[in-house]
């Protein structure tokens, strides 16, 4: 349930409860943090919604009164009565127009994987259009191109590893350059596979010496392989073998024995399985339920320059990630990306990672519909997590100011004013504490987190 | 006696051809299913797990697909997804860009290179350093400096094709033969007339046999260059199926830049022949 699905239901508090109202108490809310945005039916009911909320505040200040005006003649004669004098359906209008994007037509750079399906699928599906922009989603080779790219403004904005935002303003592997992410694109979405030889290795204590892919130094991928070989007491620089390898070629080195396994994006997973050179070990989402997996990215002269055009870019993924977090949208949605100008692969590859009805190269059919799910709230926390690991494996060198950074890149406080204005329901705070396998981040002392882990890069 | 060697080797590349597919298709033919499965699973699985088809497309996967491309070349599906004649036709622009300004720069270079001594001895080493730069190493300091992938493309084209043009130019002017430039002088010849009548015919052939090196080059690049940058052209098409990991695509890819490199190859063969002379 949604406070903007129907401000005439009586039993609603329109003010009290929770500062997002979608909660009856704080403590409820705190409770519900794990972001659930659901989308309603359509955007003109949402900011209806939204509009109507405010008219019936400031026609009865007194709840008690609402609620009894409402019990007495019921939800639709009050529609009724309320649009005979205060046109709800131009007022919504209004309220949804916002500034003209002084740019319109954009260009958007994407890596073909499936965490990057509310970028493209905005594409086909019309949500950029319906934004007011003109937007050409192209196709780019791998990470440092798709950086390099953004960095000279060939792109406005880009689908980037959720790290590397992080990475390219602290000028890690580029020069600095002040970046921002207003969204996280996909929450999940990865996973460990392992050639079918090593089907009875699933002891990760006995892949000493074994050679694994990630995508990317600065990326979730890499963090999160290490961070489960770390657990099972393997120290990921001296007892494996990590190389970055785009994913494409990851499949075709599986099936060439170059590599053991790799952790990446799922459909890449999922077609090494579909080829039946590998299975599914792990998804990541066992690593750490939630957990970020790439985001929307663009340079604070971007949003400086052309801040209407940013924010409309922003609520047009907003808006497709909503749709996206949709479990009946999933097949459309694996459809509509499919083809080659989009990310070129199977569609039935897709399908089994959207629907989450997957073969896991073992035989069996698993399902799990939240394997990759779709929620963009930046969280700030997850910033903070991501630069822990950077410290731990030495990405960084010397101190750091988790906070502060995080605060700079990860946009929430502008995403989350953003998606009220939008009548979804984003999360008051920007922090939240999370566990990975089990062991609890608090977001609030990095520093000790960092330390606390046994196995680290020694400097 | 030539028409019959002529007509033998054509029957003798026709049969290597014949034998080159037949063995291909047989190495590619499917084998037994490896493993039953329950229908459920096989439905969400690719045929080369389900049929043990091979992960290689055989020739007449090959053929099925090509005919489909020759059909529509020209098909344009939104910026990422365009017909392999549209992406052929950057490819060419892009070293045919490249490649101009190359000429431009390369031969009068090279020619005053050339006939002076003195700049041939102290540019020497410059050149020596440069000329065995891979490209590609080029297009990081480009993508930087420049700060657009198509133009540090061409750059990258520009910059493999200018030095076999350019040694070629200082060398063929560099060793016109002494009597006809002393005859020249004897007949008090002005060095421009001296360098467009006498020399440049004189040096013709090896600088075009400079150029021949150099388009071949430039084609080379060209398809690794775009692999680099994307978005379009014949080498974006390769890494776009690739990524797909259709190797059909691929295979038609590399027929394809085979086709294209040995006619702009035979271009300047053609060249080459209108200026060579018999001594």
């Amino acid at each position: 349930m949604s406070i903007f699905d129907n401000p005439f239901d009586p039993d609603r508090n329109l003010r009290a409860g929770c500062a997002c109202g979608q909660h009856r108490s704080e403590q409820e809310h705190a409770q519900a943090t794990a972001l659930a945005c659901e989308p309603v039916e359509s955007e003109e009911q949402r900011y209806e919604g939204v509009v109507a909320s405010a008219v019936m505040r400031a026609m009865f200040p007194q709840d008690v009164a609402r609620r009894a005006f409402l019990k007495s003649v019921g939800a639709s004669t009050a529609l009724a009565a309320l649009s005979q004098f205060f046109p709800l359906k131009s007022a919504t209008e209004v309220f949804a127009d916002t500034g003209t994007p002084e740019k319109k037509d954009l260009k958007v750079g994407f890596i073909p994987i499936t965490c990057a399906t509310p970028i493209i699928m905005a594409a086909p599906l019309g949500f950029y259009s319906k934004h007011g922009l003109n937007v050409e989603v192209v196709k780019t080779a791998g990470w440092a191109v798709i950086r390099d790219k953004t960095i000279n403004k060939e792109y406005d904005a880009a689908h980037m590893l959720a790290p590397m935002p992080i990475a390219i303003s602290l000028g890690l592997g580029a020069n600095a350059i002040p970046f921002a992410v207003p969204a996280i694109e996909n929450i999940n979405g990865q996973g460990i596979v392992l050639a079918t030889k090593h089907k009875d290795k699933r002891d990760p204590k006995d892949w000493k010496g074994l050679k694994f892919a990630v995508p990317f130094d600065y990326s979730m991928h890499n963090y999160l392989l290490r961070y489960y070989l770390a657990e099972h007491g393997l120290d990921p620089d001296t007892d494996v073998q990590l190389r970055s390898v785009p994913p494409p070629e990851m499949v075709a080195n599986l099936r060439a024995d170059n590599i053991d396994g790799f952790l990446a994006p799922d459909n890449v997973c999922q077609r090494a399985i579909y080829d039946g050179v590998g299975f599914m070990h792990l998804l990541s989402k066992e690593i750490w339920d939630g957990h970020p997996c790439c985001s929307f990215a663009a340079s604070r002269e971007f949003i400086t320059t052309a801040p209407n055009s940013f924010a409309a870019l922003t609520r047009a993924i907003v808006d497709a990630t909503a749709y996206a977090s949709k479990a009946e949208n999933r097949k459309q949605i694996a459809e509509a990306i499919a083809p080659a100008n989009y990310i070129n692969a199977p569609v039935t590859v897709l399908e089994q990672v959207l629907t989450g009805t997957y073969a896991d190269g073992l035989g069996g059919v698993k399902t799990d519909p939240k394997r990759v799910d779709f929620d963009p709230f930046p969280w700030q926390s997850f910033a903070v997590w991501m630069l822990t690991q950077m410290k731990r494996w030495g990405q960084i060198k010397g101190d750091v100011d988790y906070k502060a950074v995080a605060e700079q890149v990860y946009l929430a406080t502008d995403t989350r004013k953003l998606m009220t204005e939008m009548g979804l329901t984003p999360p008051t705070s920007s922090y939240k504490s999370f566990a990975v396998m089990g062991k609890n981040f608090d977001p609030e002392k990095p520093q000790d987190y960092a330390a606390s882990f046994k196995i680290r890069k020694q400097l | 006696m030539n028409s019959s060697l002529r007509l033998r080797a054509a029957i003798v590349s026709i049969a290597l051809l014949a034998a080159f597919l037949g063995i291909w298709h047989l190495a590619t033919r499917s084998t037994a299913p490896v493993a039953t499965m329950s229908p459920e699973y096989a439905k969400l699985m690719g045929l080369t797990a389900t049929q043990g088809k091979s992960a290689m497309p055989g020739p007449l996967d090959v053929g099925a697909k090509l005919w489909e491309h020759l059909k529509r070349p020209f098909y344009d599906n939104g910026p990422n997804d365009k017909g392999l004649g549209i992406q052929l036709a950057y490819s060419i622009a892009r070293v045919g860009t490249g490649y101009l300004l190359a000429v431009l720069v390369a031969i009068p270079l090279g020619f005053l290179i050339g006939m002076s001594p003195l700049l041939s001895r102290a540019l020497d080493p410059f050149i020596q350093v440069l000329k065995p730069i891979s490209p590609l190493a080029w297009m990081p300091l480009a993508l930087y400096t420049i700060k657009d992938s198509s133009i540090s493309a061409i750059f990258v084209i520009f910059i493999c094709s200018i030095w076999p043009m350019l040694l070629n130019t200082v060398f063929g002017v560099a060793s016109v033969r002494k009597e006809w430039i002393n005859v020249a002088r004897t007949l008090e010849v002005g060095t421009i007339r001296r360098a467009f009548t006498v020399i440049l015919p004189a040096a013709a052939p090896t600088i075009l046999t400079g150029m021949r090196i150099s388009i071949g080059i430039a084609w080379l690049v060209i398809v690794a260059a775009e692999m680099l940058v994307g978005g379009t052209g014949i080498g974006y098409f390769v890494w776009n199926e690739w990524n797909n990991l259709s190797i059909t695509n691929v295979i038609i890819a590399i027929l394809l830049i085979g086709i294209v490199g040995m006619l702009l190859d035979q271009i300047l063969a053609r060249f080459s022949r209108l200026v060579t002379f018999p001594e």
